[in-house]
């Protein structure tokens, strides 16, 4: 195990041990936003594979993670409406149930990136940063302006969602169950790198002309780890829709893109634990700065500034030096 | 509906697009010579409006805001390229992203501490204030036909700085191949400062220009970006010809699917829902057409990728 | 005090003796004191802190933090004002769609929620909680007032915009409620939008004699500059929020003349106004506007009934909110049912004094007006 195996342990376990201690200490809201931290980190950790394992720089994934968000409110809501989800072709009710949820939301962030990547991946370069923006901006101004979901009030679901067996109105518990899902997320993530699609995929960032010639089709390798990171990113909305139990579509809006890829990029891009130490250290900033000064942002735009300039390859790869993830 | 408010509306939408020309043209000039993708283009753009409206608040001259707003962009620009900027051209894309998108932070909050949160005071020079009448008997502000033809005056001072002048041929250089420019002896950096501050001077210029039409505030900038970045992507990157035409494309295609959506939809529903359903498709309208653009010419319409 | 966005006052000074429930009391304000919209909550959060520094109750104790208008941050800050603060009072929000992400979970953990502004229609209705109360209106008043005096303006045939949003399309629906003209155009903009060029010129097409907007913020100043320079030259009405102390400074003379509905004005003749207007220009060196007036009347109905009840009896305090004891700076205040204000609404227009613009009232539009969700709030 190398420095960087070390430091994922180290991040892994801090993240567990911070809520515990907090619960331990009456402190709530420390729970919650290590919760925060771990579901932000879900959707970073779904962007990063197709900006560190695919090299698209997606500047739309604000995209995904507002309709996993979406996806949340459409079956919740009809329950606490007391209404059928639809009631044609077939009678269909909502759902409480978070299971279901979260298949629902990866389901739709995973047909949302087909449809956005297929057309998307035509481009590169600026092109595609820019073309995946404008797709996001797209959803964004349809989700204001249609007035079925609640426009730009956005839609409340008043009691969370349940999960078989947890109460997860206790902080203490959702917040085990991001956890988990984080996990799951990350060893999935490890182990599509290391898999054969995760090479040629990485085949097809390098070297997309000899990725062909060896006969693999760079578009498709592509295009479906950008579904794979879609539907990711989309579990991450429904997760986060519940841990404020409401959605609108500030979800949607192109600064969450920008946080999104700011969570990657600070922790490091490709770095399996990345994402995780990218959104806690963006989280603690924010909540640090937060409290010193009307004007905080000033700083946070300055912080950001210094780590983008002083230590590249973000905060893992300072600390664990130059040797990547594929060790 | 009349051919006359027809034409207005397409009237609006070239004044539309030349502004937003303006934005574009000093991105894409940034882009393709140096490569840089610049998020922070709409703070430069804010910096101008700002500028000119403390100056013009202070001096009474809307002319003197005018060349304070030229003057304090160009400056912003090249103190940010000095201090920041030329350590991101050699880094990808997302290195640029996220550092101009803490310059976004920067110059938003800074702003608000220097100005306050409450929007400034900027007007029309009086000289240029209210309507004149067009053949055709269209009432058309004056001021708008002036932006029309500064704008214009512009793009064609562009063509020819790029296109006649040893600047320009340095510049095209740069866009060919860095290296060899620099090996022939041109102070690269110096060129790159040169061109980032020309860029910034523009995005300032549009910032007072429009300022005096709209609300001079923190965050003015950001809409507008979003804007121009659609526009120089549709023109294709790096191509001062692409954003013009890309600008003018937008401006008519927003102007005029706002007009005519909601009538169209008015045809087969009901009037309230129409303007609902219409406007929302309206705010759409410019991002399809963007990805329509891409889906066929990947490169822009005058692209070179 | 400015530069603190948390700032726990706890003010010292003399308690009132002999006050029934002298137990303290924690407030939390989430409200926008950053980015685009920090005008609004900066001027919520001075009007409510200077009632608290006028009253000098030492056992009234205020969080303050920025929500940054964004409404996950909003839900965020409720939730560690309620587990790590422990407040027992939650107020501040500026934006409807913050306070429908937020009000319903903190009324539902038992938390007393009083609106210093956003009062949206599914609150008031449906909604409607023993636990929320509207300090200000509820949303579509300001629009209402617009629309009843409309036609005494001499405005018969209205053209109509407002951005495609829920505010949006309810500030059209509550405008057409008291509107006896016709409606010659009805527009939705874009969100944000900065540009309104194609708009005037339907309006001029329209044949309309008056126009009514509804658009907050930039959207506000960008439309009336532009409108001004067009020429047009129809009257002007729209509600308070487009013509607000913190916003016709930018929009300079072309917004001289423009009539707008409201529930407060500097002007308004009462000693409690007078005090509030007199004292904030001392304190905070401005003249204050309706989101000022707001954060003032919420202290200060808080304060009364801080003084009849003690929060933790929650039955007690809530019949302690509802009598609404306190000197409103708009004269005249009693809660409907939904507890939201029963008031007098005016329509003023902007004018020039000195160097500074403001309004003053010029009529009265709807008298004893609760709104039109009532029916619908099982209260």
């Amino acid at each position: 195990m190398g420095r960087e195996g070390v430091l994922n342990w180290v991040v892994a376990l801090a993240l567990l041990a911070v809520p515990l201690a907090a619960h331990a200490l009456d402190e709530p809201f420390i729970v919650t936003l290590a919760t925060k931290v771990a579901i932000l980190a879900l959707a970073g950790v779904g962007l990063n594979i197709a900006l560190g394992l695919g090299g698209m720089v997606s500047l739309g994934h604000a995209a995904f993670f507002g309709i996993g968000g979406y996806a949340m409110a459409v079956l919740a809501a009809p329950v606490q409406a007391y209404e059928p989800l639809m009631t044609w072709p077939v009678e269909l009710p909502g759902t409480k149930s978070m299971p279901v949820i979260w298949l629902a939301a990866t389901l739709a962030g995973g047909l949302a990136a087909l449809a956005i990547g297929a057309l998307s991946l035509r481009t590169s370069g600026v092109y595609f940063i820019m073309i995946t923006l404008a797709f996001g901006q797209m959803l964004y101004y349809f989700a204001i302006s249609w007035p079925a979901y609640g426009g730009e009030d956005g839609i409340s679901i008043y009691v969370r969602n349940g999960f078989p067996g947890l109460n997860t109105l206790d902080p203490i518990q959702f917040c085990a169950l991001a956890y988990g899902v984080l996990m799951a997320a990350l060893l999935f993530s490890r182990m599509l790198a290391r898999s054969c699609f995760g090479l040629a995929l990485s085949g097809a960032r390098q070297n997309p002309a000899r990725s062909a010639a060896l006969g693999i089709r760079p578009y498709s390798v592509k295009l479906t780890a950008f579904v794979i990171s879609g539907a990711i990113t989309g579990l991450a909305g429904a997760l986060f829709a519940d841990l404020n139990r409401f959605v609108s579509p500030a979800m949607l809006s192109w600064q969450t893109s920008g946080e999104i890829m700011v969570f990657v990029i600070l922790g490091g891009v490709a770095r399996l634990f990345g994402p995780v130490a990218g959104a806690a250290l963006f989280i603690l900033l924010e909540h640090l700065l937060g409290g010193v000064s009307d004007y905080w942002k000033l700083f946070l735009g300055l912080a950001l500034l210094g780590i983008v300039l002083f230590a590249r390859g973000g905060l893992i790869g300072t600390l664990a030096g130059r040797e990547v993830a594929h060790d | 509906m009349s051919v006359m408010l027809l034409i207005e509306q397409a009237l609006n939408g070239l004044q539309y697009g030349v502004m937003l020309f303006l934005m574009a043209a000093g991105l894409t000039l940034v882009f393709g010579v140096m490569g840089l993708i610049n998020l922070a283009h709409g703070s430069l753009f804010m910096v101008g409006a700002f500028a000119c409206a403390a100056v013009a608040g202070a001096t009474g001259s809307f002319w003197l805001g005018l060349a304070a707003s030229l003057a304090a962009a160009a400056a912003a620009g090249a103190l940010v390229e000095l201090t920041v900027i030329r350590r991101l051209y050699a880094r990808d894309h997302l290195d640029q992203v996220l550092a101009t998108f803490a310059l976004i932070l920067v110059f938003s909050e800074g702003t608000r501490w220097l100005f306050g949160s409450f929007p400034l005071y900027l007007d029309i020079p009086d000289a240029l204030a209210g309507p004149v009448t067009l053949p055709g008997g269209i009432d058309y502000p004056l001021y708008r036909l002036v932006l029309i033809g500064i704008g214009l005056a512009i793009a064609g001072a562009l063509f020819w700085l790029i296109g006649r002048t040893r600047l320009g041929i340095r510049i095209r250089a740069g866009e060919a191949d860095r290296e060899m420019i620099a090996a022939l002896g041109v102070d690269i950096s110096k060129l790159y400062t040169i061109v980032f501050a020309l860029g910034a001077a523009l995005a300032g210029l549009a910032g007072a220009l429009v300022g005096a039409l709209q609300s001079v505030q923190v965050g003015m900038g950001e809409p507008v970006l979003i804007l121009a970045f659609v526009v120089i992507v549709i023109g294709g990157i790096g191509s001062i010809k692409g954003a013009l035409v890309g600008a003018i494309l937008v401006g008519l295609t927003d102007t005029l699917g706002r007009f005519l959506l909601p009538i169209l939809f008015s045809t087969f529903m009901e009037t309230s829902a129409a303007t609902s359903v219409g406007a929302a498709l309206a705010s759409m309208l410019i991002y399809i057409l963007m990805a329509g653009v891409l889906v066929v010419r990947p490169g822009g319409l005058y692209g070179r990728a | 005090m400015n530069a603190k966005s948390k700032l726990l006052a706890a003010v010292a000074a003399l308690a009132m003796a002999g006050v029934a429930g002298a137990e303290p009391l924690k407030v939390g304000m989430i409200t926008t004191l950053s980015g685009g919209g920090a005008s609004l909550g900066i001027d919520t959060r001075d009007g409510f802190m200077l009632a608290v520094k006028q009253a000098g109750n030492p056992d009234l104790e205020v969080v303050i933090e920025d929500d940054q208008r964004k409404p996950d941050v909003a839900v965020q800050l409720a939730d560690k004002m309620i587990q790590s603060d422990k407040v027992d009072v939650l107020t501040g929000i500026v934006w409807s769609n913050l306070a429908m992400a937020v009000v319903p979970a903190a009324t539902a953990q038992g938390k007393f929620y009083l609106s210093t502004n956003a009062a949206p229609s599914q609150l008031a209705g449906k909604g409607c909680n023993p636990n929320y109360f509207s300090v200000s209106y509820q949303n579509d008043n300001l629009h209402e007032a617009a629309g009843a005096y409309a036609a005494k303006a001499g405005i018969t045939r209205a053209f109509i915009m407002a951005p495609n949003y829920p505010a949006g399309q309810d500030s059209l629906a509550g405008f057409k409620r008291f509107y006896e003209g016709e409606v010659v155009g009805e527009v939705y903009t874009q969100l944000g939008q900065t540009d309104y060029a194609g708009e005037i010129a339907q309006i001029r097409a329209s044949g309309a004699d008056g126009v009514f907007i509804f658009l907050p913020g930039g959207m506000g100043i960008s439309f009336v500059k532009q409108y001004a320079d067009s020429g047009v030259g129809l009257p002007l009405i729209g509600p308070a929020f487009s013509f607000e102390q913190t916003i016709i400074q930018a929009m300079g003379d072309a917004a001289l003349g423009v009539l707008n509905g409201a529930n407060w004005s500097p002007d308004l003749d009462n000693a409690a106004n007078t005090a509030f207007v007199e004292g904030f220009a001392a304190e905070y060196g401005r003249l204050p506007s309706v989101y000022a007036s707001y954060g003032y009347d919420t202290a200060n109905l808080l304060l009364s009934a801080m003084a009849k009840a003690d929060v933790k009896d929650a039955d007690a305090f809530r019949a302690a909110l509802r009598a609404a004891d306190f000197d409103s700076v708009r004269g005249d205040f009693a809660f409907s049912p939904s507890q939201h204000p029963v008031q007098d609404l005016y329509v003023r227009e902007v004018v020039r004094d000195g160097d500074i613009l403001t309004n003053r009232i010029v009529g009265t539009a709807i008298e004893d007006r609760s709104h039109a969700y009532e029916d619908a709030c099982k209260m």
